[in-house]
């Protein structure tokens, strides 16, 4: 499972960050983006959803390795 | 209305010290006998028909607005004659629709007045700053309100809100609109912008002369305007002789200094773009606050099965904090129509308003299952309290944090305490308790 930000769609509400700083970074205007490669370790599948259903502007998506 | 009416000075219920915080002879804790209101009442005529002849200002919507958006929301977009012409959308995908068409769709005017002012309106950059001109207007903010930064002003509001709580716990009661919530926000934002934070109750008054008295009143409104702007040049003129009143211990640069350093492609802003931010930055960073605590506050109060769950389960505070946002979401946006567009079926022409009741779609059934209901640990929150689109709240983390505190601080101190008497509410663009009067103890 992956994590990914779309930039154009995010507005900096970094309610994913909140909700799974494992998983997001925030830049120098606030705006997120995933850490590394998006991979989201074992354990944190459920955090990663969490982000996704609480991103106001569905910046936020999960990509599962089989795609 | 203007023409009667006197000017700021020359109106004693506009005055902060009337607003609750000095003995009214009123009872504190039943509210009940003597001492005028806490907000004046704004005088419009009677809603005659919510569907086409709506009004933000009537005293129903102020009081309790849920049932008029529940029963908005199965029609098309509402319409009123009032404001010179305006459309009410209630529904989530509605209000995100037009938030989203920056085509359509101008944030000039942000705030809906009974008539427009001036053309152009003042600018107030960024939150009435349209593409391209907007990200620009925006980013020499941004760095200054990430979680990290208003992170280190954390320990600032915790010992805000401790100081507060002190100074009427032994009393057992309190208003905690006015003793409370009202102080919070205000003493950090004119800290962040390098002002006394001694001037709070004249930058509170400014805001109810503006944002409620001023959407009906010209006069007030334009003169507290003004009065904003006064006081800005004359920090920026001291700046400029190498001097400040900031805090001892105030960021640096702090928020005025940002400003004056601000340009776009190497040009400077202009005076009137410095002002516009700075106006804004107070006006937005202060009731819009005020507010969300209040409310919260109230709620806890009401519902005591959710306040001791949220003090036995601590780690329910980021879920909490965001859905006492959507069910009581404060700010209320307007946008002018700059081009004639059809929306599910309403023609709405050029000129027009729209009144972008984030509040309402926040509680759109359609979006939010159970929307009536506040749950704490709701697991899909998109709630638009801070907007939507690139005109999310620039200060959406500082508030956050401040409502975190806020509640966590009066939870540690008062774990136990209810609402006795009426809570009265704001008008107009920002809602929230400007009376709660809480018994604890």
């Amino acid at each position: 499972m992956k994590v990914r930000v779309d930039p154009e769609r995010c507005e900096g509400h970094s309610r994913c960050h909140a909700l799974a700083p494992e998983l997001f970074t925030l830049d120098d205007f606030g705006n997120a983006a995933a850490i590394g490669d998006g991979a989201v370790p074992p354990g944190l599948e459920e955090k990663a959803r969490l982000a996704v259903a609480n991103c106001p502007e569905y910046a936020v998506e999960i990509v599962e390795d089989a795609e | 209305m203007s023409d009667s009416k006197p000017g700021p000075e020359a109106s004693p219920e506009l005055a902060p010290e009337a607003c609750g915080e000095a003995e009214t002879g009123a009872c504190p804790v039943t509210g009940e006998a003597g001492g005028p209101p806490a907000v004046p009442s704004l005088e419009r005529p009677p809603v005659t028909d919510w569907r086409t002849d709506w009004d933000h200002l009537d005293p129903r919507w102020r009081d309790n607005p849920f049932p008029i958006w529940d029963e908005l929301r199965k029609g098309p977009i509402a319409r009123t004659e009032r404001f010179e012409g305006a459309w009410l959308p209630t529904r989530y995908a509605d209000v995100k629709a037009i938030a989203y068409d920056t085509e359509h769709f101008t944030s000039r005017r942000i705030v809906l007045r009974h008539k427009k002012y001036e053309d152009p309106p003042l600018p107030a950059p960024p939150i009435t700053s349209d593409p391209p001109e907007h990200k620009a207007h925006k980013q020499v903010l941004l760095p200054f309100f990430t979680p990290q930064e208003v992170g280190k002003l954390e320990p600032m509001a915790r010992r805000i809100c401790t100081g507060l709580i002190e100074e009427f716990i032994a009393d057992g009661r309190c208003d905690a609109a006015q003793q409370y919530a009202r102080h919070i926000p205000v003493r950090i934002i004119a800290y962040m912008l390098g002002v006394p934070v001694k001037d709070s109750d004249l930058f509170i008054r400014w805001i109810h002369e503006i944002l409620e008295i001023g959407i009906v009143d010209d006069e007030i409104g334009k003169n507290a305007t003004k009065a904003m702007r006064d006081y800005f040049r004359h920090h920026i003129a001291l700046r400029k002789e190498g001097r400040t009143e900031a805090e001892p211990d105030g960021p640096e640069p702090d928020l005025i200094r940002v400003m004056m350093d601000g340009s776009l492609n190497g040009v400077p802003f202009e005076e009137n773009h410095v002002l516009g931010t700075l106006n804004l930055l107070m006006i937005a960073g202060i009731d819009t606050t005020w507010s969300s605590i209040g409310a919260a506050i109230m709620h806890l109060g009401q519902h005591p099965d959710d306040r001791r769950r949220l003090i036995e389960e601590p780690d329910l505070m980021p879920t909490a904090i965001e859905e006492l946002l959507r069910a009581y979401s404060p700010v209320t946006m307007a946008r002018e129509i700059k081009k004639d567009v059809e929306m599910g079926g309403c023609p709405m022409k050029k000129g027009e308003m729209v009144l972008l009741s984030f509040p309402a779609a926040n509680r759109d059934p359609a979006m939010f299952p159970d929307a009536d209901r506040v749950v704490l640990d709701r697991q899909e929150n998109r709630h638009g309290a801070f907007g939507l689109g690139i005109h999310r709240c620039v200060g959406s983390n500082l508030a956050r944090m401040e409502l975190r505190v806020a509640i966590e601080e009066w939870l540690k101190r008062i774990p136990d305490y209810r609402v006795v008497g009426d809570v009265t509410w704001s008008d107009g663009t920002v809602r929230g308790p400007r009376t709660l009067p809480v018994a604890f103890g």
